[in-house]
């Protein structure tokens, strides 16, 4: 009894945790306005610019938590450093020009704030130039010659910011050579942090997708829709107008999704497979209730692509070749926390064992009287408790948008199919190296063609190993 | 509010260029999944490699439209064989989630810059730069030339009104939708319609008595595709200005409404189930523009959250479609 | 809860256990599916009664007075893998693992032409298994097998049955959309209109299909089912379904047909019926492979039966010889001792469309 109670406490206690991490994120960037953040960052970025190429969506979060602009941009502030009394000021006038392979985008020019934005037309890779003859002369490039940002990668729906340090007068450093060989290398490291995390995410979210489909055998292409709406609830308490604190505002969400994805259990799934509805009639339904739902999102969030106040700017934490933000450190250590939780629920509680049990032969589990009904209710709550806090993570670390779901869910199946269809852990596996097969095409290939390469993983998993890494062949037929 | 324009606008669109549409690529997707229970969820890649297949080769490679016409069938052949040889062997979900996702990787690499030169990328069909130093060609300028209507006429039959251009991908779509009919028909009473029938049933059982089930399914795919991408030929044939973003992995769940309302697996289902669609989704975007105005997005984010509770209500209700008959449907219940 | 954590937690540890506890819930549904059959009242007519005292009667005939088939096996001994004179199926080192597991390990096993040969065995002896892999539906670890005289080793299961070796399934695939007629029809092999470019030309098909037609007709009066040919398979009762998949199987015109328990779910009165096609089918000429639990049915109707048990062949003889062997005593009645208390018994790793 005792350990049942454990067990359903367990995803409340995820969600405190990743509530606790996610308030400590935002202390990591006590002001959480880009202007503030920016020394400390500007010194990491000095030495190598390659980090901002690295990393894709981190760093990329917009100057303003209420920049609704749907597309791509590239934009940043430029702010003279720090002056007496511990102030800075913004600097107005300073023109910049974005072009690709030599052709001119856009430009734009710094405005009262010492803001500028300049949209592209669509992911892809840039090159930003800063004209020093527009700088006033109080301030230079810490780094002369670095008034070229190239090879800056905008994602599919981000926008990007680009990050010129500057310094006073008379304190710059010459163009030494630095990079190189130890460059390259930290650029593939960043890479391998940013696919960990992202693949991290997609495992959290695809563990209960996978016990969903273990348990009942239905495919939920709803599920997308809980990860959205888990960053939906978090954004609407933890964000102005309630602006909650952010601790409280995860909880809630984690609370509120697992809710209702239990209620989906109890008063939709449940009838149905009391009246015998066939597996593809539950799918077919279950991409009707994706298409409700992430509508319904959409009409009250709105179609624009918002950021957690909470996630922005942060500043670039770099030991010798590594180098993260913390929001990237926390997002990596709570899902694999939550991970080896669920790992060790699976295989301790007798919830878990209970739900190997049933995946593994549904006769045999209800004829040693496990109570299916109640495992699958456990097992949807479970799922949508993992899918919302998988959303906020991904909405911490790039941003909220009614379809970010939707956009996770192929990489989901991806992650599934590539571990083996129906193991849980294979569908944590699978979704990690989905996750870095992502971020790795960026190193040859434009980045919004990242998610494509990733699902092509699963053309190919298909065509060699259908039954996944881990996945035991299917008997006969 | 305005009810006689709502529901002449919705009876237009009902039998307009895009119901028509609509109803040629269901015909194509009601024989993979009605008739051969393929759980066909990528039919809108099939679109798009048929829209593209005849955009590209007109507008960059300045192909007569028969010959892109063929070009457009052809990689629909070939995207069909591609998808079917490595999950047709495998159980049905594997597919339904392959199909879906192909579509989704298909349409990132036409949007891609990396692809811009040929598909236009995110500029679409009409990117001048297509042309290259040639002289620049819609993709559906040999279509609108064949035409008998005068394009930015109007022509009205009672309450209903229709451009030339429109009129012009209607009559040649619904010919297309009747040919594609005709042809279903003739398939279905033979034994070929019976093996994939059985196929649908249980391929076991077809196995076991000496059916070879991959390549009936591998030709059911291939046919449906086929359809599916005429279906997109003529998508492009109304819309030059083609766009990935024209390619969403919605479409296809829209036809999967189409050919469920009409019912799986019946020759005119999915004529009855555009026709339907479209009247009712016509008829929502208009009276809830009405209902709100100037709140467009809203609109249409409303909109489709109703298709998902049709496409909900018609799988719990009416699996058989609306004109299922009883005795079927109870069978359905599996 | 009764089954505690350990057991059913880690299934793969407890696969023996899993297979007898799955075998019980099988066994549970097929006394559902007969009680079912009972309640819609099958209807049944004189003429399956009187043809229930002609087997009977024949049954005991064959007590004394031996068919062709028993005669052609008189001086076969009775032992594991013995060579027959004239097999139709012969299998060769064949063997099944699933990870650690071997579902089936034989080394050799021979099928007499003509003959009803019964595969019996406890559950998990890996009959059924045996069954998907020479009809195709699964692939064998290892070994070979021919069928009438070629090797079909490793062939996929649609060749197989063109040559003439069918087979039926234990969960019965009737196709529940189609008519029994069309159900029948499909069995017909060689059929033009099933090319994709014939198809649409009728004249093409149109004589053979009224050939086959002819033929589907005279099957299905021969299975009783002539009043149900253009009702939905779905709409019949569990034996009609059996009834109607063997009628179908032999519309391939098989040279052996495979029954995997085709009594499992079948009411008692339409057993016989059942009984009296199989001995029919054999008289004709056609060679039956049968998996059966109720040994009575084996007892009677089998010239020879070939005893599994763990994956092997542990027994073969004519029934007699069965009967009184104590290794098929051991290993199949000690095993159904173990399971008389959950009444009679099914078999959970059959269905190759688990």
């Amino acid at each position: 009894m005792r350990r049942r109670l454990l067990a359903i406490v367990m995803p409340i206690m995820f969600a405190t945790l990743i509530a606790l991490c996610g308030g400590g994120a935002a202390f990591a960037s006590p002001a959480a306005s880009p202007a503030t953040a920016h020394p400390d960052g500007a010194a990491a970025f000095g030495q190598s610019s390659s980090h901002l190429v690295a990393d894709g969506s981190s760093d990329a979060a917009a100057p303003s938590s209420s920049s609704g602009a749907q597309g791509e941009t590239i934009s940043g502030t430029l702010m003279a450093p720090i002056g007496e009394g511990g102030t800075r000021e913004p600097i107005e006038g300073v023109t910049i020009t974005v072009s690709q392979d030599g052709k001119e985008i856009g430009s734009a020019t710094s405005g009262k704030d010492g803001k500028w934005q300049i949209p592209v037309p669509h992911a892809g890779t840039y090159q930003v130039t800063l004209d020093v003859k527009t700088l006033p002369n109080t301030v230079q490039l810490q780094t002369a010659g670095k008034e070229t940002l190239k090879g800056l990668v905008v994602q599919p729906g981000f926008s990007k910011v680009a990050l010129f340090p500057l310094v006073k007068q008379g304190q710059g450093t010459g163009a030494t050579g630095g990079g190189g060989g130890s460059g390259q290398l930290e650029y593939l490291i960043s890479i391998f942090i940013t696919g960990l995390r992202f693949g991290l995410i997609i495992a959290m979210t695809a563990v209960g997708l996978s016990l969903i489909f273990g348990t009942t055998r239905l495919i939920n292409f709803a599920h997308g829709e809980l990860v959205t709406l888990g960053a939906v609830v978090a954004f609407a308490f933890g964000t102005s107008p309630l602006q909650w604190p952010f601790v409280i505002a995860i909880v809630l969400a984690v609370i509120a999704v697992a809710a209702l994805s239990g209620l989906l259990e109890f008063a939709l799934w449940r009838p149905l497979r009391k009246r015998g509805s066939g597996l593809i009639q539950m799918f077919i339904i279950s991409i009707g209730l994706s298409l409700l739902l992430r509508n319904g999102i959409q009409f009250f969030f709105g179609p624009d692509r918002q950021q957690f106040q909470q996630a922005t700017a942060q500043t670039q934490l770099t030991w010798g070749p590594f180098s993260a933000t913390p929001m990237d450190l926390i997002t990596i250590v709570v899902s694999i926390a939550i991970l080896v939780g669920v790992a060790v629920m699976l295989q301790r509680t007798r919830m878990g064992k209970a739900m190997r049990a049933l995946a593994d032969n549904r006769d045999l589990a209800e004829a040693s009287g496990i109570n299916v009904d109640r495992v699958i209710l456990q097992v949807w709550v479970i799922g949508g408790a993992l899918a919302a806090v998988g959303g906020i993570l991904f909405g911490l670390t790039s941003a909220v948008s009614f379809d970010m779901g939707f956009r996770l869910l192929l990489l989901m199946f991806a992650g599934i199919i590539l571990g083996g269809l129906g193991s849980a852990y294979g569908a944590m596996l699978g979704s990690i190296v989905v996750g870095l097969v992502a971020q790795y095409s960026t190193v040859w290939f434009p980045p919004e063609l990242q998610n494509a390469w990733a699902m092509l993983v699963l053309v190919v998993v298909l065509l060699v190993r259908p039954q996944g890494i881990l996945g035991r062949l299917q008997r006969a037929g | 509010m305005d009810w006689g324009g709502i529901f002449s606008s919705a009876l237009s669109d009902m039998l307009g260029p895009s119901a028509a549409i609509y109803a040629l690529a269901a015909v194509g997707l009601n024989l993979h999944f009605g008739y051969t229970g393929l759980l066909n969820f990528g039919q809108v890649a099939f679109m798009l490699v048929g829209s593209y297949g005849v955009g590209v080769s007109v507008a960059k490679y300045g192909l007569p439209l028969s010959v892109s016409v063929l070009v457009a069938i052809l990689v629909s052949v070939v995207l069909a064989l591609l998808l079917g040889v490595p999950t047709l062997r495998l159980r049905g979900d594997y597919l339904a989630i392959a199909t879906i996702a192909v579509g989704e990787i298909l349409r990132l690499f036409v949007n891609s810059s990396y692809f811009e030169p040929l598909t236009g990328g995110s500029l679409g069909l009409t990117d001048p730069a297509l042309a290259g130093s040639g002289p620049q060609r819609l993709p559906n300028q040999g279509f609108t030339e064949l035409s008998p209507f005068v394009g930015g006429k109007t022509y009205d039959f009672g309450p209903l009104h229709f451009l030339g251009s429109d009129l012009w991908v209607m009559v040649v779509t619904w010919a297309l939708v009747i040919l594609a009919c005709v042809l279903m028909f003739l398939l279905m009473r033979s034994p070929w319609g019976r093996v994939l029938r059985s196929v649908r049933e249980d391929e076991l059982a077809a196995r076991s008595l000496g059916k070879n089930v991959f390549s009936f399914k591998m030709q059911s795919l291939v046919l449906g595709g086929v359809i599916g991408g005429l279906a997109g030929v003529m998508y492009t044939m109304n819309i030059p200005g083609q766009v990935p973003t024209n390619f969403m992995p919605e479409i296809t769940f829209y036809l999967w409404v189409i050919v469920i309302l009409g019912g799986a697996g019946r020759i005119v289902g999915p004529v009855i189930g555009a026709l339907i669609f479209w009247f009712v989704f016509s008829f929502l975007g208009s009276f809830l523009t009405d209902l709100f105005p100037g709140a467009n997005a809203n609109v249409g984010a409303v909109r489709i959250a109703v298709v998902g509770v049709i496409l909900m209500l018609l799988m719990v209700f009416r699996p058989a479609g609306i004109l299922g008959n009883k005795e079927e449907m109870r069978l359905e219940v599996r | 809860m009764k089954s505690d954590d350990d057991e059913t937690g880690d299934a793969p540890a407890g696969f023996a256990s899993m297979t007898a506890e799955g075998a019980h819930a099988a066994a549970a549904e097929g006394a559902d599916a007969v009680a079912s059959a009972m309640d819609e009242g099958e209807a049944i007519d004189p003429s399956l009664a009187a043809g229930r005292e002609k087997v009977l009667h024949a049954q005991q005939e064959t007590a004394h007075e031996l068919s062709p088939a028993a005669r052609a096996l008189a001086g076969v001994t009775a032992e594991p893998g013995v060579h027959k004179p004239d097999p139709i199926l012969v299998a060769d080192q064949v063997s099944r693992r699933f990870g650690g597991l071997t579902a089936v390990d034989v080394h050799r096993l021979e099928v007499q032409r003509g003959t009803i040969t019964a595969l019996i065995g406890p559950n998990g002896a890996g009959k059924s298994t045996f069954f998907n892999l020479v009809s195709g539906f699964d692939k064998p670890t290892s070994g070979t097998w021919s069928f009438n005289g070629r090797d079909i080793t490793g062939m996929s299961a649609y060749r197989i049955a063109r040559l003439g070796m069918v087979r039926t399934f234990q969960l019965t695939k009737a196709l529940t959309r189609m008519t029994a007629l069309e159900n029948m029809m499909l069995g017909a092999t060689a059929q033009r209109g099933e090319r994709f470019l014939p198809s649409l030309l009728r004249p093409s098909w149109k004589g053979q299909e009224k050939t086959i037609e002819a033929r589907a007709d005279e099957l299905l009066r021969r299975f009783n089912l002539a009043h149900m040919r253009d009702d939905f398979a779905g709409t019949m009762s569990g034996g009609q379904r059996k009834l109607l998949e063997m009628a179908r199987a032999m519309m391939v015109d098989p040279a052996l047909i495979m029954l995997d328990e085709p009594m499992a779910g079948v009411n008692p009165a339409l057993t016989q019926s059942l009984l009296g096609h199989i001995q029919a089918l054999r008289d004709e000429g056609t060679t039956i492979i049968l998996v059966e639990h109720d040994m009575d049915v084996i007892m009677s109707i089998s010239d020879w039966i070939i005893c599994f048990a763990e994956g092997a062949v542990i027994a073969e003889g004519r029934p007699d010889d069965i009967r009184s062997n104590h290794a098929v005593i051991d290993a199949y009645l000690g095993a159904r001792r173990a399971l008389a208390t959950d009444g009679p018994d099914g078999e959970s790793d059959g269905g190759a469309g688990r």
